[in-house]
């Protein structure tokens, strides 16, 4: 193999496997080294530079990070470190922030853009452009700002004030907002004056299930998303004892609760296909069950039942999931007798849809696969010059830090645009800061013990009280001792083992100490020879190998990147300071500098 | 600084037939300066250990005084062990091995420990053939005291003071052939790939095996003039034989080709193959060897490898008649005879 070249800035970033896998590529063990060390406030606005609602989605976040997090590799059962609940911490605890954000300036740049939607695309866009002097046009139908995050995600998991606050610190930033304003035609927003139109309009379309009774029991028939915001929105307010709710995934999670807090006192959930391929997170099932909300798989539903104008429930078949050598599933009836299930109300939650009924289609926006727009994956802008797209809107339904991500994004195309540059050429790199951690002999700057805790749970709101009112957070955060010993799990991926080659003279110390076989000195090979002949086979491909220069014994230094504890031992135990451990700062730039 | 090494070990480490990890065979974490070659043959017996399947309650390490006799702290955390006084491994030894013949022996000592103070001890450990690996750590310094010459210093080596040693040089490897010694080997803690089978060869050898590591002292022997340095060695070593240990288990399957190689069957069914790569040299044959180490010593080269290897050898129990068991299970009744025995040994001095 080729010496690895550390000055690629990905490199050393893949190391860093939350902030790899979050969308927005957040600094994760930097903010949780700042809440180790108490210190919250610097660890929400490291936080709020990337991803700009980290009280909301502390509380919310899919966590791409944790299914990610090297901490969950490195023994069998061991599970990521808690790395959303920690971000809630520094949400909880922060002193005042205002201070330190950003502003509008006094006189602004003479640009005028409109974002179509409130949801999270449209306000990160409008976070990094205000404080560069643009006038900012936010379009919503609803009468605040936050889109799903206030219409769809349930009050018990994300308080009002939380997202008033986090939408707030973007809106006062001079944003000029049209609430309660459905944008119904694109036409009209064209010919406004707007030097660029943003559209975060979301995937505003509840599937529905065109299955009989469905006409007839209408009344007791809900579509998951609309029965939420409908909830949200304080326009209902009761159900029926008897809930069925169809679907898996975190929809289907979100009406069940809300249901047992609306009157529903035997709410059931009912998948079609095995509980393991349920595409609810694990965390939001468990929350499900916890609140005594069973949940039916392989049944999809084959009929509603109505009496006399009335629901009396459902029919379902029963079926059992069958893969053919494609891994291609199909369900096969089991040929068991049907099961009827009584239901007052049932909310079907199988799925969202985009939908652009708005956008007329004889603007040059152009349409593609299921009637979703042609956008570029890099620069988010459409067809039309100066109209980009983010968020659900632009490649169909995601969760709130994609949406995020893509706002970043879409705001550094604007202002590229607005400006008359290339979206693609002139986009800025990552900032990027490689620092010593030495102290001392032997002394580093992180804590580099690894320590054994197993995974704290966060605690939660007695259930009792918890299902007496839909506004009762469940989660009630870590306090400050726990989320220290939370912290301190984090194996601190960001400070890289850097090995120069030079100052090496293979005494094998580093090899010999390595608590987990990471480091080789071999005979140099290519990718898949290599990875077989190290101290421990190196099978996980997704992890590179970091290969230095030919050394004097005329072999290499390779090492596995995929179990390093990050614990510096290696470094420590080098007579030479060949291994150095560094903190490496990955930063995504955006539109304008935000810290 | 680390005193505690993290617990987490990779997850894929395989497991050897008694079911342990390597990591079972590891010991508390080093002490000794980063870089120090110790630590690297540390690393090697733990690796050896492994190999050979080694139930870590059977192996006694015992150890005198210095940086290398405190190896013994950082591998086999659940072996038998005593840390003796300086110079005195071999008589502890020798008492642990009269006691109770059933366990492996492993001594650790260093070329200060061996060659100055513990000379005496150490010649007759030898000449007494106990069943015990020795293995010397040899930096050619005092390194626990702060680098003095050792007597393994070669006359000519610079120490980083600067001061050239004026005094020859004791070779323990042609001193323990003189002496008898059945198994002689010399290694490099930079070469585990020559050092490992070595320690396992060692440990199925029935007899006194004597292991002389040279092993750099990176605080204060490893500069520019040392002959006991990284790049010395690196640059002067060279390899008399490979060798290959196949424990009893796998001896079955292996044919190797005619030629230059030695097969040497061991007591317990294992073999040792070698393979020469020196010439004009009989590692069965005492002459030889020794003619090789003084040309060697005339050339300026060091040779390491298995260098002399007799499979015809009785070790102490052996020569003396002791009772086959241990000590400790011995029961009182064959402890105290009684009465009538006693009559019958006066009896056969009259
Ligand atoms: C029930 C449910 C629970 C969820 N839970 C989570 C979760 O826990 N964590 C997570 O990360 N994600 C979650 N999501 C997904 C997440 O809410 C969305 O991915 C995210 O909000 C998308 O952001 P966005 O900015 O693209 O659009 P949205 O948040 O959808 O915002 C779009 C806004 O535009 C408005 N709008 C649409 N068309 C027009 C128009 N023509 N004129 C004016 N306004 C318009 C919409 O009403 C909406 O307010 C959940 C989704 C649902 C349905
Ligand atoms: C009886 C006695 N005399 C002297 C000493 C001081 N002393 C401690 S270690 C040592 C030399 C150790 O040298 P070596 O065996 O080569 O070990 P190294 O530290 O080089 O590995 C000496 C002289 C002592 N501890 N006890
Ligand atoms: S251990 Fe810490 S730095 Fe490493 S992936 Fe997990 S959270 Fe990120
Ligand atoms: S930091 Fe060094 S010693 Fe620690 S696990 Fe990583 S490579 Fe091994
Ligand atoms: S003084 Fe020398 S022998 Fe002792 S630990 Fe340090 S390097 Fe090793
Ligand atoms: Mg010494």
């Amino acid at each position: 193999m080729k010496p690895t070249n550390i000055q690629n800035p990905e490199y050393f970033h893949k190391v860093v496997d939350c902030q790899y896998a979050c969308p927005a590529h957040t600094p994760v063990p930097e903010y949780i080294r700042l809440i180790a060390n108490g210190k919250y406030t610097e660890a929400y606005l490291i936080n709020w530079e990337s991803n700009v609602f980290p009280g909301i989605l502390g509380r919310t976040c899919d966590r791409p990070c944790e299914p990610a997090c090297r901490r969950g590799r490195i023994e069998q059962g061991e599970e990521p470190v808690a790395i959303c609940r920690l971000k809630r911490v520094a949400a909880d605890n922060k002193g005042p922030v205002k201070q330190y954000m950003p502003t509008a300036p006094a006189q602004g740049n003479g640009k005028k853009i409109a974002l179509i939607g409130g949801g999270p695309a449209s306000l990160t866009v409008a976070r990094d452009l205000a404080p560069l002097g643009y006038e900012i046009h936010l379009y919503d139908e609803w009468h605040k700002a936050g889109g799903m995050m206030r219409t769809q995600i349930p009050a018990f998991r994300l308080p009002e004030s939380v997202l008033d606050e986090e939408t707030g610190y973007i809106l006062s930033m001079g944003i000029h907002t049209h609430f309660n304003h459905y944008v119904s035609s694109m036409r009209e927003i064209l010919n406004k004056d707007y030097d660029a139109i943003f559209v975060g309009t979301g995937a505003p379309k509840g599937r529905d299930l065109n299955l009989p009774g469905r006409k007839e029991g209408a009344r007791n028939i809900h579509i998951g998303i609309e029965f939420l915001a409908n909830v949200a929105f304080e326009h209902v307010h009761s159900i029926g004892k008897k809930v069925i709710v169809l679907g898996g995934g975190n929809t289907a999670m979100d009406c069940c609760r809300t249901a047992r807090r609306l009157g529903g006192e035997q709410v059931t959930v009912v998948v079609r296909s095995p509980f393991s391929t349920m595409k609810a997170s694990p965390w939001e099932i468990a929350d499900a069950q916890r609140e005594d909300i069973p949940i039916y798989n392989n049944m999809p539903p084959k009929e509603f039942v109505v009496e006399n104008g009335k629901l009396r429930g459902v029919i379902f078949e029963k079926v059992r999931a069958e893969y053919d050598d494609k891994g291609r599933r199909t369900l096969v009836p089991t040929g068991e007798p049907d099961v009827f299930m009584e239901a007052d109300d049932v909310i079907i939650a199988v799925g969202q849809d985009n939908a652009f009924p708005w956008i007329e289609r004889d603007l040059g926006i152009a349409f593609g696969k299921w009637d979703l727009p042609v956008v570029d994956r890099i620069s988010f802008q459409s067809t039309m010059p100066k109209v980009f797209f983010g968020g659900d809107a632009a490649f169909g339904p995601e969760n709130i830090i994609t949406a995020v991500a893509h706002g970043h994004q879409a705001a550094i195309s604007i202002h590229l645009f607005c400006q008359g540059k290339d979206l693609l050429t002139d986009r800025p790199a990552p900032t990027t800061n490689l620092v010593r951690q030495k102290m001392g002999i032997h002394e580093w700057i992180y804590d580099n013990a690894v320590v054994s805790d197993d995974r704290y749970a966060v605690p939660h709101e007695e259930k009792k009280l918890a299902l007496s009112n839909r506004k009762v957070e469940v989660e009630l955060g870590f306090d400050t001792d726990t989320a220290f010993k939370e912290a301190q799990r984090c194996l601190n991926c960001d400070v890289q083992t850097v090995f120069y080659h030079s100052r090496c003279i293979e005494c094998d110390a580093c090899v010999d100490v390595c608590p987990t076989s990471c480091i080789t000195f071999t005979i140099n090979g290519d990718e898949d020879d290599l990875r077989m002949r190290l101290s421990a086979p190196a099978l996980n491909k997704s992890q590179d190998l970091y290969v230095s220069d030919t050394l004097p014994t005329g072999r290499v230094m390779v090492k596995d990147e995929d179990v390093c504890l990050h614990c510096g031992l290696c470094a420590e135990r080098c007579p030479t300071a060949a291994w150095d451990m560094q903190k490496y700062l990955y930063n995504v730039t955006k539109a304008v500098k935000i810290l | 600084m680390s005193f505690i090494k993290p617990q987490f070990r990779h997850p894929a480490l395989p497991k050897n037939r008694v079911g342990y990890t390597k990591a079972d065979y590891e010991g508390a974490i080093s002490t000794l300066c980063a870089g120090c070659g110790h630590d690297s043959i540390t690393a090697a017996i733990v690796q050896a250990c492994f190999e050979i399947d080694l139930e870590p309650h059977k192996l006694a390490k015992i150890s005198g005084i210095g940086c290398s006799s405190k190896t013994p702290a950082y591998f086999l955390r659940n072996s038998h062990g005593f840390n003796s006084v300086h110079g005195r491994m071999p008589s502890v030894t020798t008492g642990a091995y009269l006691a109770n013949r059933d366990l492996i022996y492993l001594g650790i000592s260093g070329d200060g420990d061996t060659a100055s103070i513990g000379m005496g001890q150490f010649v007759h450990a030898v000449r007494r053939n106990l069943n015990m690996v020795y293995i010397v750590m040899n930096n050619g310094c005092y390194g626990l005291t702060k680098g003095q010459d050792s007597a393994t210093a070669d006359a000519g080596s610079i120490s980083k003071e600067g001061h050239t040693n004026q005094f020859r040089s004791i070779d323990l490897c042609s001193l323990s052939i003189e002496l008898g010694a059945t198994f002689v080997a010399r290694s490099f803690s930079g070469d585990k790939h020559q050092l490992v089978p070595l320690i396992k060869a060692a440990m199925a050898h029935p007899g006194f095996a004597f292991l002389d590591v040279i092993s750099p002292c990176v605080t204060f022997n490893n500069n520019k003039g040392s002959t006991k340095s990284y790049d010395y060695v690196r640059a002067h070593q060279e390899a008399t034989s490979e060798l290959d240990f196949v424990p009893e288990k796998e001896a079955i399957h292996i044919h190797y080709k005619e030629g230059k190689s030695v097969l040497a069957p061991l007591h317990d069914g294992s073999l040792l193959h070698l393979y020469k790569l020196a010439p004009g040299w009989d590692p069965t044959d005492r002459r030889s060897v020794i003619d090789m180490l003084q040309n060697a010593k005339v050339e300026g080269t060091i040779p390491t490898g298995m260098l002399y290897l007799d499979m015809n050898t009785r070790d102490l129990h052996d020569l003396i008649h002791t009772v086959p068991q241990p000590l400790n299970s011995l029961r009182e009744e064959a402890l105290c005879p009684g009465q009538a025995a006693l009559e019958e040994i006066n009896a056969s001095y009259r």
